[in-house]
């Protein structure tokens, strides 16, 4: 399996498919995150191995604009 | 970066960046290679790639912090502070720093429980004090400009907000430069053409150390719900945002909106500080503190 990890939440996926259809099957905005692999920034279209763990990182800001 | 049409690597990207960037500063003719910049900083991604981005491109750019005293659970003022200052410190960076507890007497979620609009969400006396804090240290301290990291998501997101309620004024100041007036300066956002994820990436890959964590009252808000809802659209149509904000722009330069000069009118100087208001005669209504508010005298937040 491949977990997904966005701050105290994990997920799990099938390895085999793409992050961006990872990110869809967990229900995360794709536009919302970027995504790691061993410190290193991995895209959309990057195949999930069996046994990854991918970080992700919430991108979005918010609050009152200054 | 399917809005691109655009594929890079790490080390192309980092350079893409700031070219970019340097590209639109020049495009919406924001500043010179001499002026003075001031960056205001608060310890988040946007801002300090924003610092890193002007001082790589040789600009003379010190950088602002604005204590707010806001700390929730994890400490969100004092660790954005703290990593504020490393970034500084490390690039051997000038940094302006301005507690707001100890120069008005009170941190930010205080001051605003002292006024109606702000029980339990500071939001608006926070971007209030902010605006006040920055114009004041820019103006007092010499600097030309003042360039806040604002991203492409974070002006399509106000931009949206302002057009479902057609907001006709704040659709006419929307813009990468606010240019200097009386008592006002020139205000500059060089990121507005960078989705916030391209944001996020630059940092990442750059190394940037910044603070993870969101303002614990920027929870729920409707900044951040206006840009779900612009990423769902994003997601399937690849270019929307960027579409929606330059042709904004574009509409604008146009002449789609009423003539500049006649919302300028409308703005005049508080008669406690001087620093320009849309409402001098209604200063009360909208937020008043009984506070000193700074060295000026000025106890109002206009």
């Amino acid at each position: 399996m491949v977990k997904l990890i966005l701050r105290d939440k994990e997920y799990e996926v099938r390895p085999g498919m793409d992050l961006l259809a990872a990110l869809e099957k967990c229900g995360i905005m794709p536009e919302s995150v970027i995504a790691s692999r061993e410190g290193e920034l991995i895209l959309d279209d990057e195949i999930l191995k069996a046994g990854d763990e991918i970080k992700l990182v919430s991108v979005i800001s918010g609050g009152s604009t200054v | 970066m399917r809005q691109h049409k655009l594929a890079l690597c790490k080390e192309h990207f980092l350079d893409w960046l700031p070219e970019q960037t340097e590209r639109f500063i020049k495009k919406y003719e924001m500043f010179t290679h001499h002026e003075k910049v001031l960056v205001a900083v608060s310890g988040g991604k946007d801002s300090l790639a924003l610092w890193d981005i002007l001082t790589r491109l040789g600009y003379q750019a010190d950088g602002l912090y604005i204590g707010l005293g806001i700390d929730g659970e994890f400490g969100y003022s004092s660790e954005s502070q703290r990593l504020t200052q490393k970034f500084a410190n490390e690039r051997n960076l000038k940094l302006h720093i301005v507690d707001v507890e100890k120069e008005y007497g009170q941190p930010i979620p205080v001051l605003a429980d002292l006024t109606k609009r702000g029980h339990g969400r500071p939001c608006s006396v926070c971007g209030l004090t902010k605006r006040h804090v920055m114009n004041r240290i820019a103006r007092d301290l010499g600097f030309a400009v003042l360039a806040t990291g604002h991203n492409l998501d974070d002006e399509a997101a106000v931009l949206f907000g302002n057009t479902l309620n057609w907001l006709g004024e704040y659709l006419l100041r929307q813009n990468p430069v606010l240019p200097a007036s009386p008592g006002l300066a020139r205000k500059v956002k060089p990121l507005c053409r960078f989705y916030e994820r391209e944001m996020a990436a630059y940092a990442f890959l750059r190394g940037i150390e910044y603070i993870y964590e969101e303002c614990p009252f920027a929870v729920g808000s409707k900044t951040t719900y206006y840009k779900e809802l612009l990423n769902q659209l994003e997601v399937k149509r690849p270019g929307a945002k960027l579409t929606f904000y330059v042709k904004f722009l574009e509409a604008r330069q146009q002449g789609i909106f009423a003539e500049k000069e006649k919302i300028q009118a409308t703005l005049a100087p508080c008669s406690n500080c001087g620093q320009p208001t849309s409402a001098p005669g209604n200063l009360r209504s909208r937020l008043v503190l009984v506070l000193s508010f700074d060295g000026t005298g000025c106890t109002g937040f206009n």
